[in-house]
């Protein structure tokens, strides 16, 4: 670690990974500080290792709650050391937390699925009157889709389709072929007017082309084009095996260790700390950010780091922590918070599912269909009309994601099958095991959320983390938007099980509160420090800049004004692009000091 | 409470059973099911958050199994009942599958700890109600003979009703033992699954599927 840095960056997921990458490029001397461990996919990943291999079959413990494959280290639902609370009893307001603590954070394991937000999804109180506006719309963003996907690599098609962008030619990698289940939905899905289309995932379906696209993403720095055509020349593309949740050995999918820190660290630009648990953002007498205060993890030591900008990307809420606990006579209710909207407006996906089996898809030849490691179409959100015509009783959409059968089998292979069977057992069950293996589909909603006054964290005023830094406490409410719309998806999908022939594995929820995943349980955390046009209704401005703190920025979902059903990670991604080119600009122009 | 046993029952649910099976009198569940079975005397802990992804692991690797060799008798009999050998693929016992099972059981974690109070209540009704109707244990049964035991408890809707309890267990034992059949080599190939295995390309459903789908 050096005495002094251009920038600080708190946190190496897709924001601060993004952020390190487009900073170090440029030529900025960044520190990158990290809560977890180091950690090399290339030497962890476990490739091809099948569940009997591993204690338990792999399947969920408190210690591994993904499973014991998943690629997330010392985290989970419970992170030892380290609680928040939840204000309320009630299970139904209560908001569940995922924390990674290990380098790359959350992109080690997430499900790749990357979909721009649309022109609708920026402006969302324009249209229907809910929640708010962003302070920018689709075209300032869509410059930076292009970068994020072509950087990163993300293969699917441009199909046309309203609030769903077409990325620029060229940008995309061809989406791989649909299998037996989802050729099937397309079929059926058609005549209750759903379309089934490629999905967009951050998977190399092909290998990158290093001739073409350092130039495009760093014109006029020969230096960035060298170091970006030798990542992508060290990326694989997909081999059709291996669920992505594990991670990649062989980079053909995203994450922050694969994608954005080597080429990052390639430039000696960055220099990254791992086991630092960032406390609080240092302030000087001017109001300025003058770096962060640090414990080590190991020592139990704090420590300062310092830099002429500090960039929080510790994944949203952590980053509204570090806010709330950066309190000084300067700024008492903590920092870019005079305003008191620091940890106000979280926002989760809204997720839902419901299980088919389908007759048709029994005893099929046998095929491999494992693919890239989830899904390959979706069903994305197709009912604007009729929402804007009022007969939908909710407002915002969701999209349908699909789980066909034939994936490697897992504990639950043949779970309540007695359901189908009867109970058989013997010769028998081993006969119904091969005729009903690959006839079952889930389908998934993943839907929007919008912001309301009853959803958001606060410093605990008791609670502390094992080194004495005040902990999050969590307060949730569904509107009767998110229910009626998991109403709505679980009735759907029950007509698309039908459509397919098949029957329903249990009846559609009567209950929405009983078929939603509570808050916080799709890991799609946004909010907690909106961007906006004012200081007076937002926390940043329209860069990710603080009102309060003109060199701090928040380079993760916190900035978020709205949580749309596509799922946040790209988003993120292109936000701290943008956010960094801004950055590079205000300390060329001196505005930072 | 005595720490120092070996057993994985405490003293009441033992000597019930015991008296079950010597009585050979009609079966009451609510002798044996509901019994308070003991969580492990040596209580180990998780295997972390951060455990080695790329070893392989052995059920008794990282926790110390339950069954005594009485029990495994049993629970061998029953997993090779559920998934016997045919042509296509070899008996449950013979790829370790209740060895599995007594992992399972015997895990530190709390979803286990119920598990472990099912299986090992299970396996001590099966044995009393072996003994009541042909006077053997369940390992000593002829095929028939075990059939007609577990025909009685093999569908939780249609069981007697004083034979719910005794079906619940084992719909739970027939699901631990098929997910740990299916998951190994030997299994997945049974049931169908030839994936995991890295390819050049990846060319979608092949014809004769599209066909049977009416897609081609």
């Amino acid at each position: 670690m050096q005495s002094q840095y251009d920038v600080i960056i708190v946190g190496s997921g897709a924001g601060g990974g993004q952020s390190a990458y487009t900073l170090t490029m440029a030529g900025a001397k960044v520190l990158m500080l990290e809560s977890g461990r180091n950690y090399d996919p290339i030497k962890e990943t476990p490739m091809f290792q099948i569940d009997a291999n591993a204690p338990l079959r792999a399947t969920s413990t408190p210690d591994k709650p993904m499973g014991f494959y998943d690629a997330t280290i010392d985290g989970g639902w419970a992170v030892p050391g380290e609680p928040y609370t939840n204000a309320s009893e009630d299970p139904d307001r209560r908001f569940t937390w995922w924390r990674a603590r290990m380098l790359g954070g959350r992109t080690n394991h997430w499900g790749r699925i990357s979909l721009r937000l649309g022109p609708y999804d920026f402006k969302p109180h324009q249209r229907d009157g809910l929640g708010f506006d962003w302070p920018i719309a689709y075209e300032d963003l869509a410059p930076y889709y292009d970068k994020v996907e072509m950087l990163v690599g993300v293969f699917g098609s441009n199909e046309g389709l309203e609030n769903a962008p077409d990325s620029s030619p060229g940008v995309l990698l061809p989406p791989p072929k649909a299998r037996a289940a989802e050729l099937l939905a397309q079929q059926r899905a058609k005549k209750l007017g759903m379309p089934v289309v490629p999905i967009h995932r951050a998977v190399l379906s092909v290998r990158q082309d290093a001739e073409r696209l350092p130039a495009l993403l760093h014109p006029g720095n020969p230096k960035a084009q060298r170091i970006l055509a030798d990542a992508m020349r060290s990326r694989a593309a997909c081999f059709w095996a291996t669920s992505c949740g594990r991670g990649c050995a062989i980079k053909a999918n995203y994450q922050s260790t694969t994608v954005h820190l080597p080429p990052a660290l390639a430039t000696g630009n960055l220099d990254i700390v791992t086991g630092a648990m960032v406390r609080e953002v240092a302030v000087n007498d001017e109001g300025k950010a003058t770096g962060v205060i640090f414990i080590d993890k190991a020592t139990g030591l704090e420590h300062r780091a310092k830099g002429r900008a500090v960039v929080l990307a510790a994944s949203s809420c952590d980053t509204v922590r570090i806010l709330l606990n950066s309190k000084s006579a300067q700024f008492p209710n903590g920092l870019a918070n005079a305003n008191g909207l620091v940890g106000k407006y979280i926002m989760d996906t809204v997720g839902t599912e419901l299980a088919g089996q389908i007759p048709l898809l029994e005893s099929l030849p046998l095929h491999n269909e494992d693919g890239a490691g989830g899904s390959h179409v979706y069903v994305p959100w197709w009912l604007y009309r009729e929402q804007l015509a009022g007969k939908l009783g909710f407002a915002r959409g969701y999209h349908i994601e699909f789980h066909p059968g034939r994936q490697m089998p897992g504990l639950g292979i043949t779970a309540n099958l007695d359901d189908i069977t009867g109970g058989s057992f013997g010769r028998k069950f081993k006969e119904d095991a091969r005729r009903y293996y690959g006839s079952f589909v889930n389908f998934g909603s993943r839907g929007e959320m919008i912001p309301n006054e009853d959803s958001f964290c606060e410093l605990d005023p008791v609670v502390k983390d094992k080194w004495g830094v005040p902990v999050l406490r969590f307060h949730w409410k569904w509107s009767d938007h998110e229910l009626r719309q998991v109403t709505h998806a679980q009735q759907t999908f029950a007509q698309l099980i039908e459509a397919m022939g098949g029957k329903v594995r249990k009846p559609p929820a009567e209950n929405p509160l009983k078929a939603i995943r509570p808050g916080g349980n799709v890991k799609h955390e946004v909010g907690g420090a909106r961007m906006g046009d004012s200081s007076k209704s937002s926390v940043t401005n329209r860069w990710g800049q603080t009102w309060d703190v003109k060199n701090l920025f928040l380079g993760d979902a916190a900035s978020f004004c709205s949580n749309a059903d596509k799922n946040p990670t790209l988003t993120i991604m292109a936000l701290a692009w943008r956010m960094s080119d801004h950055l590079l600009e205000e300390l060329q122009r001196g505005n930072l000091t | 409470m005595n720490r120092e046993k070996k057993s994985p029952m405490n003293r009441r649910a033992a000597i019930k059973w015991m008296l079950t099976v010597a009585a050979s009198a009609a079966l009451a569940e609510e002798q044996i099911f509901g019994a308070a079975v003991d969580t492990p005397a040596h209580r180990a802990s998780g295997y972390g958050t951060d455990p080695d992804l790329l070893k392989s692991y052995k059920p008794g690797d990282l926790w110390p199994l339950t069954l005594t060799d009485e029990q495994r008798r049993t629970a061998v009999a029953l997993c090779d009942t559920i998934l016997p050998a045919d042509g296509t693929s070899p008996a449950a016992s013979a790829v370790g599958v209740p060895e599995f099972i007594d992992e399972w059981i015997s895990a530190p974690y709390p979803n286990h700890d119920r598990d472990r109070g099912v299986i090992l209540e299970g396996l001590a009704w099966l044995e009393a109600e072996s003994q009541r109707r042909f006077g053997s244990d369940f390992a000593g049964l002829i095929l028939r003979q075990k059939n007609s035991l577990c025909e009685d408890i093999a569908h939780v809707a249609t069981a007697a009703p004083e034979r719910k309890k005794a079906a619940q267990f084992f719909k739970r034992y027939r699901d631990l033992t098929a997910g740990g059949y299916y998951t190994t080599p030997e299994g997945m190939k049974d049931i169908g699954y030839v994936g995991n295995v890295p390819l050049a390309s990846f060319d979608g459903p092949p014809p004769e599927v599209l066909r049977k789908l009416g897609l081609a």
